[in-house]
């Protein structure tokens, strides 16, 4: 049982800090400029299959610094020619685009990659495992990734509280026609948040390869518990982001793990049901079984008793 | 160099041309399976292994008849059961009397009422169905029919023989199972409970666990599981991403036991699982691939190799599946699917691997030797992927002792 906590607590956080690189960037274009953007997970995998067909030629290290700049590039692009021209047709013309944009860079990675699942994979150093505990393994790879995660974590928190950069960001997410009187380029600031968070995920995408896959439904797989990590943590918080990643990390990894049904719960207090009664199939549900609804189901709890989310500030 | 090549090639295929011009009366058979969309990768492979084969097999030797040559001709069926019957349709159209299909059981429950359909009416222009690979049980039980036949092992006759292995192991106390959670996950899992609680009940059953079929982002999770049961085997019927991520989570984590699997092979599958899998994943199958059985098998797939350097052998049964058509039209003498089928049934075949291979007339299942391979870069001949990587065979169940007999089939056969 001891094995099986610490385990599931190691991968809940690799899992959560993962997931947090996604959504830091998501929740600042989101709070800056009021759009969901439906097509951050595809930046995700895009990052992914760049830096696999990068390794293929120049190595994983290469590719761990190339693919991200790469997908922050194209991200900029987007924002500069496609999402900011749709901006004069409102919101609802941007959240369009953008689902529209996940579906297109979906089809193009099937069309140039193909539909099997690549073989990206972790670089050779970091091929070893690095410690054993009660006969399993954990990888040094995924180590590595906790790291990663976290120096991401501590660069983006010093850079938005401590830099002036940061200071102009905070300003024009609250304020951004004041920011604008005050002689600062507005556009020119959301299109490099908008590359920087695609960049993040390009990133997340880049070492998330080789541990998780990279296929054409890698993007799917993650895109929706982004939103719901976002919404939870409080639109345009960082903190928030960074708690709710955690959160529902450890929640989807200790679902799995831990074999309990609704039955084993109600025995605690001494009841029992009829095992063939007409909901026996709802007493015998277990926590593995409802794991993927947990998530989905903590979210709308949150809309309903804190609107704001866990950190936010803004009402939207 | 280059323009000499060129030259030979050139005038090869204008050979080539020439002869099949000459032989004009080509026998037609319609390979219905998914060419496009996302089951493309297994159709379009299975197709140039029909081809091959054809080629090879019978169009090399000289054909059938005294000259009448094999053409393999696609029809993509996008593998839905509805454009699988409107393929039907224009493959007898075009007078083709010999369709194959493999990919999804679903399918080719549907084709198989088809056919049956199709012949009750159409007593003149007879259609048999040579189906290579949809496994489900239920297609040579109740739903057997004359003009069907499954060149592959049910899904039942796999587990029956795995099954086996895992009983003859000691070692083996406490078994894993874990699938995706559909029909083909519910009913290995249904069949391995069944089947290990026949042969071996001291064997605990420490986890069958289902998981959502594509969702799984990370499969550690269910690694630290499996990890925590001291589970000595596991056994999934998982494949495409969700195999390879369990195959990933699994090697990841340390776990020292065999992953015993249907689908853990292939198509990018066995680059992907690279060393992660090393002796650890095992694939139930027909056909072997390393040690190479017979020189003659060798030969074969090399060629193959040359011809088709990106592509492998992953479904042998389709050789096996043409050559037994092509001896049942010269044993005949003739075409005519309902003398062929005839002559099918109860078929003795030795294949090019040197197995002997019998098609039961009862329901018209082929019963063949299943083999356990392990995933492994030592010994290997012929490697999958072009990875270094492949299927060393480890044991072989033999026809008889793999076997299950038919349960339900009362097939209906034509007077004459």
């Amino acid at each position: 049982m001891l094995e099986l906590i610490f385990f599931s607590l190691l991968n809940g956080i690799v899992t959560g800090l993962l997931l947090f690189m996604l959504a830091s960037g998501l929740t600042l274009i989101f709070s800056m400029m009021g759009v969901l953007n439906f097509a951050h997970a595809s930046f995700y995998m895009l990052g992914a299959y760049f830096a696999y067909t990068v390794s293929m030629y120049l190595g994983f290290w290469v590719g761990l610094f190339v693919a991200p700049v790469l997908v922050g590039l194209m991200g900029a692009v987007v924002e500069r020619y496609g999402l900011r021209y749709v901006h004069r047709w409102g919101h609802v013309a941007e959240l369009i685009f953008t689902f529209g944009l996940a579906f297109l860079i979906e089809e193009i990675v099937q069309f140039v990659w193909g539909k099997d699942t690549k073989a990206y994979h972790e670089p050779e150093i970091l091929q070893f495992p690095l410690f054993t505990f009660f006969g399993q393994n954990f990888p040094a790879y995924k180590a590595f990734m906790l790291l990663v995660s976290i120096a991401i974590f501590v660069v983006l928190l010093l850079i938005l509280t401590r830099s002036r950069i940061g200071l102009i960001i905070q300003a024009a997410i609250h304020k951004p026609n004041m920011t604008a009187m005050l002689g600062h380029n507005v556009p020119l600031v959301f299109m490099g948040v908008f590359g920087v968070g695609c960049a993040l995920a390009g990133l997340a995408g880049v070492i998330a390869g080789p541990a998780l896959g990279t296929f054409p439904g890698m993007a799917v797989v993650l895109g929706s518990i982004v939103f719901v990590i976002v919404v939870i943590g409080g639109l345009g918080s960082l903190t928030g982001a960074f708690v709710a990643s955690l959160l529902i990390g450890l929640l989807q990894t200790f679902a799995i793990a831990l074999d309990y049904s609704v039955n084993d719960f109600l025995h605690l207090f001494n009841i029992s049901f009829d095992a063939d009664g007409a909901l026996r199939d709802l007493w015998t549900l277990s926590l593995p079984q409802i794991a993927p609804i947990l998530p989905y189901l903590l979210l709308i709890l949150i809309l309903i008793f804190r609107p704001t989310g866990l950190f936010g500030n803004r009402e939207t | 160099m280059k323009l000499k090549s060129t030259i030979l090639i050139g005038a090869a295929l204008a050979a080539l041309s020439a002869f099949t011009a000459q032989a004009a009366d080509t026998i037609k058979i319609a390979f219905i399976d998914p060419l496009s969309g996302p089951f493309a990768a297994t159709g379009t492979s299975g197709y140039k292994q029909a081809q091959y084969a054809a080629d090879v097999l019978v169009n090399q030797k000289g054909g059938v008849l005294g000259g009448q040559m094999f053409e393999i001709v696609g029809f993509d069926n996008k593998i839905s059961p509805k454009e699988s019957l409107v393929q039907l349709k224009r493959a007898i159209g075009e007078g083709i009397h010999y369709i194959m299909q493999g990919n999804s059981s679903g399918v080719a429950n549907a084709l198989t009422d088809a056919v049956k359909k199709h012949n009750d009416r159409n007593p003149d222009n007879l259609v048999l169905f040579l189906n290579y690979s949809a496994v489900d049980p239920a297609l040579t039980n109740e739903k057997c029919n004359f003009w069907h036949f499954r060149f592959d092992a049910n899904a039942d006759i796999k587990m029956n023989a795995l099954t086996d292995v895992i009983a003859a192991n000691d070692q083996i106390k406490k078994v894993y199972i874990i699938g995706q959670d559909y029909s083909f996950g519910k009913a290995v899992a249904a069949a391995a409970v069944k089947y290990l609680g026949e042969k071996r009940s001291d064997i605990e059953i420490v986890g069958n666990e289902l998981h959502p079929i594509g969702k799984v982002k990370d499969f550690t999770p269910y690694a630290t599981k499996i990890r925590a049961s001291e589970a000595d085997a596991i056994i999934t019927g998982n494949w495409g991403a969700d195999m390879v991520g369990l195959a990933k989570a699994i090697g990841d984590a340390g776990i020292d036991a065999p992953v015993y699997t249907y689908y853990a092979a292939n198509d990018g599958i066995t680059k992907t699982i690279g060393a992660a899998g090393k002796d650890k994943i095992r694939l139930i199958h027909e056909g072997r691939v390393n040690p190479p059985p017979t020189e003659e098998y060798l030969a074969y797939h090399l060629g193959f190799k040359e011809k088709y350097p990106e592509a492998d052998i992953t479904q042998f049964r389709i050789a096996n599946a043409l050559a037994m058509l092509a001896r049942a039209m010269n044993e005949t003498n003739s075409t005519d699917p309902l003398k062929v089928a005839g002559a099918l049934e109860g078929m003795e075949y030795t294949t090019i691997q040197g197995d002997k291979v019998v098609m039961r007339a009862e329901d018209h299942q082929l019963m063949q030797p299943i083999s356990i391979s392990v995933h492994t870069d030592e010994n290997i001949v012929l490697d999958a992927d072009n990875s270094g990587y492949g299927l060393v065979t480890e044991k072989t169940i033999s026809a008889e002792d793999a076997d299950i007999p038919p349960v339900g089939c009362a097939m209906e056969r034509p007077s004459s």
